[in-house]
């Protein structure tokens, strides 16, 4: 193929080509799309924290000393809608996809860029409006909008809420065509499907979830407005409905959307286990199609959030047996990961910190996952801390500590600058002993019975108060664990060191560009010649049977 | 890809068809079926004419292979929520409430 040299001025890149509010808000340049997202998830971030605070605040005695039971059914409620409809699902897709996905495939921008900043516009809508209705005076349903509580009891906004909702999922499903026209119809020469990096097999999996799934939730809050105004009767057992076909249409979606959340997480994590073990990852196409397999399975097993919830007995065995396929491709990604560090030059950079801990924590999240898919211990544990651990080790231990990695690991890319790697290390640390202080403990209260979305417990039972005090500890860790990076990231932008192009010296397409990187990307079109993490020379290799194995490079 | 052209014929001749499917669902409306029956006939109309629709307004019935596997790919998920959802309803009283 013919290169194509742009020209261009020195020095030009993405953040400074044009100037002036005008230039972000009308631009279709999907990098600064990418800013605009990373700043509005950043903001939604920490209205959802400052929820969670008053959550562990308010558990910290048994008394309902803080607030009263209403005002905690909403902070919960908010705490859940904020963090899962407008932080963990857009996360990592919005802001590192958008800006990586073209850059990783050879492409100057995605195949939609009008339609890439139109979803950004949509995500805002959605999200004002509901803030609007948490500020007009809240939703108390749970973020699970279960019925009838949400369509007959209620008297919280809960049709405002559920418009925002319903606006902001078909952001969702804009980013996820968006990806995968892109990655269909945009590679650059030589970029074949398994030379992808599997960031990107992870986000084509996840667009497939978005666009299959979403539209389901968008129809159920739908339902759910329709039966709060006009009583239409399809959930309600005395007009011929039935309450449990909300929680199977709710699940249809909600649960794939937990894939949503933590696909795109294991793309960054396969990222940074092969780039900073300087390996071509173990069993690539394993790890690729896991990605796709997951993605599939996942809408199979909805039917596990109903076991208590007078679903037949047989369907529940047959969700039972799903939920525990989905375990394969996953564990074969956790054992990929840790085949790949084996014998490897290992580096332990920030990111790769954040990397490592998603293994263990994703680990614990997904087996005790495990334990709820089983029909009879879900019984015991079922609406206890015990899932309100789970979840959390998946969705906090898994998403945010690669989103955090990622970050970390394309911030010069991103902006040209270094941040301090000390603080960076100090902060992973502190993130990582944060959360399992908040979280270890919830396994150990759910277990003994403590119900989720209570304020009060008993006073007699002192070790409930001593497992809620270490979880309110931790979560302090954890809070002070996630401001640090937000000030030292800021200040870097500023006065951190000037990154080079390719400041962890890696075979990957984006690094082969300035940092920060020209409005179009590359300076020439790129030519693949290799896979997407080929580490080691020639001479490095040797062939086994018919495997190619890489040797570790002499150090 | 060339655009294929339909002729202002085709439209008014689907429209008027949906039209009758509409009088239909009234008119069917109006009858007490026996058993599950009035929601197999209101939603079978409903079928066509989402049927109609997709095939003439959204112009699938002229497009190629791909757009037919994304639709075929759609339509298979929604039996894949249908029938599971569906297995909970089928088998819920297989088991004699004690």
């Amino acid at each position: 193929m013919e290169e194509f040299v742009i020209p261009k001025q020195p020095g030009s890149n993405y953040l400074n080509a044009e100037y002036g509010l005008k230039s972000w808000l009308l631009t279709k340049d999907h990098k600064r799309i990418a800013l605009l997202y990373l700043g509005a998830i950043t903001f939604f971030f920490f209205i959802g924290s400052l929820y969670a605070m008053m959550i562990r605040l308010e558990l910290l005695t048994p008394q309902g000393d803080l607030m009263q039971s209403s005002t905690y059914n909403k902070t919960f409620t908010q705490h859940g809608i904020v963090m899962v409809f407008f932080f963990l699902i857009p996360a990592i897709p919005a802001t590192l996809g958008n800006f990586l996905i073209p850059m990783m495939i050879g492409a100057k921008d995605l195949a939609f860029p009008r339609i890439n900043l139109l979803s950004w516009y949509i995500y805002m809508a959605g999200g004002i409006i509901t803030i609007y209705a948490l500020l007009a005076g809240g939703v108390d349903t749970g973020w699970t909008f279960y019925v009838p509580y949400s369509t007959t009891f209620s008297n919280s906004y809960v049709i405002a809420t559920g418009v925002g909702i319903f606006i902001n999922g078909f952001s969702s499903i804009l980013t996820g065509l968006n990806f995968i026209v892109t990655i269909h119809t945009m590679r650059a020469p030589g970029m074949t499907w398994f030379r992808m990096p599997l960031f990107v097999w992870s986000h084509y999996a996840t667009s497939l979830i978005m666009i299959l799934g979403t539209p389901v939730v968008a129809i159920t809050i739908l339902l759910v407005a329709l039966e709060r105004l006009a009583h239409i009767g399809i959930f309600d057992p005395a007009a011929g409905g039935d309450p449990v076909l909300f929680q199977h249409l709710f699940w249809f979606y909600s649960h794939p959307a937990v894939y949503i959340m933590v696909l795109p997480a294991m793309g960054v994590v396969s990222e940074l286990i092969a780039n900073f073990s300087r390996k071509n990852i173990f069993g690539y196409k394993f790890v690729a199609f896991s990605s796709l397999a997951i993605a599939v399975l996942g809408f199979l097993v909805w039917g596990h959030h109903l076991f208590v919830a007078s679903q037949s007995v047989y369907a529940g065995m047959i969700f039972s047996f799903l939920s525990f396929t989905v375990a394969i491709p996953s564990a074969v990604k956790v054992f990929n990961w840790t085949a790949t560090l084996h014998k490897a030059s290992i580096s332990y950079d920030t990111p790769m910190l954040y990397g490592l801990g998603f293994i263990g924590l994703f680990t614990i999240g997904g087996l005790t996952g495990m334990f709820l898919a089983t029909l009879a211990v879900d019984v015991h544990v079922s609406d206890t801390y015990f899932v309100v651990a789970h979840f959390h080790y998946i969705m906090v231990g898994g998403t945010l500590l690669a989103y955090l990695g990622g970050l970390r690991y394309w911030w010069p890319k991103i902006s040209g600058r270094m941040y301090p790697e000390g603080w960076g290390r100090f902060s992973a640390l502190v993130v990582f002993v944060g959360f399992n202080l908040t979280f270890a403990p919830q396994f150990l209260l759910g277990y003994m019975g403590m119900p989720r979305r209570y304020h009060t417990y008993p006073v007699e039972l002192v070790s409930w108060q001593v497992l809620h005090v270490l979880s309110t500890a931790g979560a302090s860790i954890l809070g002070v664990g996630l401001m640090i990076p937000l000030i030292y990231l800021v200040w870097s932008m500023r006065y951190g060191r000037i990154a080079e192009a390719n400041p962890w010296h890696l075979p990957g397409l984006e690094w082969q560009t300035p940092s920060p990187p020209p409005t179009e990307n590359f300076l020439t079109t790129p030519i693949v010649t290799h896979e997407a993490y080929e580490f080691a020379p020639p001479e490095h290799k040797e062939v086994v049977g018919k495997f190619e194995r890489q040797q570790p490079a002499e150090s | 890809m060339s655009e294929h052209i339909v002729q202002p014929r085709i439209y008014i001749m689907i429209f008027l068809a949906l039209m009758l499917g509409t009088g239909l669902t009234v008119l069917a409306a109006f009858y007490d079926f026996p058993g599950p029956l009035n929601a197999v006939v209101a939603l079978t109309i409903a079928c066509l004419k989402a049927t109609l629709v997709v095939l003439y307004f959204m112009h699938v019935r002229y497009s190629g292979r791909l757009i037919w596997l994304v639709i075929i790919a759609a339509i298979f998920w929604l039996a894949i929520m249908f029938a599971i959802t569906f297995s909970d309803y089928w088998t819920r009283n297989w088991l004699p409430i004690s």
